[in-house]
């Protein structure tokens, strides 16, 4: 993004993700479990156009250093996001949303019948596939909408 | 066989399955020559809970008959009224309570994947005897020691018929059955056809298989024909069912253009799926496959609580 098209300033201490699908940021910050509830800067910017993705979202959280498990539960919902880590105005590194092997206590099961469904004392896990999960205990496999799933309550 | 627990069939290899099922063979012919009389007991001071949250008469009934076959005792839950569970405990702690008295667990559910959250919460051995419409392990296993009984275990070519997405012997089945070279015929009303995650494991697996609509295509093709029952029970809409109930039905004029040694199985109970003509003729196979799960079960037992000594 160009300068003349930023839409929030520079974050002095935080993490900026970028190349978020358009309309994925709310789903992005439910993942992270962030509300805003903490009292530190949030910014997002929706639709913004982008070369790569057509149109893109970006969120800047600041005070926040996402760790890569964080970001890696990203390449659920945005396999081509851009995470980068700001200190002191500068970006001190960047990470790339990695997919990783089981993501837990995110996604909810779909399947009404399965046991985490029910009033356990369980996180859901999902093994995460090639394309798409699969429910650790009753098996079930999302491949379309994961985003819908997203475990927010 | 190294397993603390046994909730999915996929957790066992083609090994596994031939050592649970030879024990089997022994302790059938040991029940068949002398009845109890004629076996050890080899577990006097074993007790194995039965953790029934639905109904079961050959399942549990089996279980039971397996355990004191082997010396050792039951103790039973009870219905879901009739226990903690009415009053809003959660499977999590029935469990873990349990396994203060006993030392395994054999556990139906109506919700898929109770059985590996329970095995999560307790050390004792579980064992899962049907979790909703998921996976009926020990089912497999007495499915696989009679088909190998009766028409053998490799070069097979079998017909699953019936409800295939809620038939949790079915999952089981298919999975286990990928071990051995089979080819396999998948043969039900599309809305009831193998789940996602199932068809998904046996095309990892590599597994030689077809899906049908329409039995009569296959049926000369068969060593066995496994039938299911339509599962009332597990569809969220009665009008669902109707419009596929009775939807396949074997008599003895299906049956003419099937092979003179067809074995017909069923891991019962039936509703109008085999009919009544059937059962006199050679093709029935399906009290003997469930005859077959006392002494299957007892090499279960004796195999998961072998390791645990």
């Amino acid at each position: 993004m160009s300068d003349h098209e930023l839409r929030v300033s520079k974050i002095r201490d935080g993490t900026v993700l970028d190349h978020l699908p358009g309309g994925s940021a709310l789903n992005v910050l439910a993942m992270l479990d962030i509300d805003g509830s903490e009292g530190t800067g949030v910014s997002v910017a929706m639709n913004v156009p982008s070369e790569r993705l057509g149109t893109k979202d970006v969120v800047k959280v600041e005070e926040r250093e996402l760790s890569q498990a964080e970001v890696d539960v990203l390449s659920l919902i945005a396999p081509r996001a851009t995470v980068n880590i700001v200190r002191e105005y500068e970006v001190r590194e960047k990470k790339q949303a990695e997919r990783p092997e089981t993501v837990s206590g995110v996604l909810a099961c779909p399947n009404r019948s399965c046991i985490t469904n029910d009033e356990e004392p369980v996180e859901t896990r999902f093994d995460v596939l090639d394309d798409g999960v699969r429910c650790g205990y009753c098996e079930e496999i999302i491949r379309e909408g994961i985003a819908d799933h997203l475990d927010v309550t | 066989m190294r397993q603390d627990h046994l909730v999915a069939a996929g957790q066992l290899s083609r090994a596994d399955v031939e050592r649970v099922l030879d024990r089997a063979a022994e302790f059938d012919a040991a029940l068949s020559a002398g009845g109890r009389e004629a076996l050890p007991a080899r577990y006097p001071e074993t007790v194995l809970a039965l953790c029934f949250y639905e109904p079961s008469t050959r399942t549990k009934m089996s279980f039971e008959t397996a355990m004191k076959r082997l010396g050792g005792q039951t103790v039973d839950m009870g219905g879901v009224d009739a226990s903690s569970v009415s009053k809003g405990e959660s499977l999590a702690d029935t469990v873990r309570v349990i396994e203060g008295y006993a030392d395994g667990l054999v556990l139906r559910h109506p919700r898929e994947g109770a059985a590996k959250m329970a095995a999560e919460f307790v050390d004792a051995p579980v064992i899962n005897a049907g979790d909703g419409a998921g996976q009926h392990p020990t089912q497999t296993l007495l499915d696989l020691y009679t088909i190998r009984e009766a028409a053998g275990l490799d070069d097979l070519t079998i017909g699953i018929v019936g409800d295939l997405k809620y038939g949790r012997t079915v999952h089981s089945l298919a999975t286990m059955l990928t071990e051995f070279d089979t080819r396999m015929h998948f043969v039900s009303p599309e809305s009831l056809r193998l789940p996602r995650s199932v068809r998904f494991d046996l095309h990892e697996a590599g597994a030689e298989l077809r899906e049908h609509t329409d039995l009569d295509a296959v049926l000369p093709d068969l060593d066995v024909l496994y039938v299911t029952r339509i599962q009332r029970e597990r569809f969220p809409d009665e009008n669902e069912y109707e419009k596929v109930a009775g939807e396949f039905q074997i008599d003895a004029e299906t049956l003419e253009a099937a092979k003179d040694d067809l074995t017909v199985m069923h891991p019962l109970p039936r509703v109008d799926e085999i009919d009544a003509g059937i059962d006199d003729t050679d093709h029935a196979n399906y009290f003997e496959q469930a005859h077959n799960g006392v002494p299957v079960r007892m090499a279960l037992l004796d195999l998961l609580f072998q390791n645990n000594e």
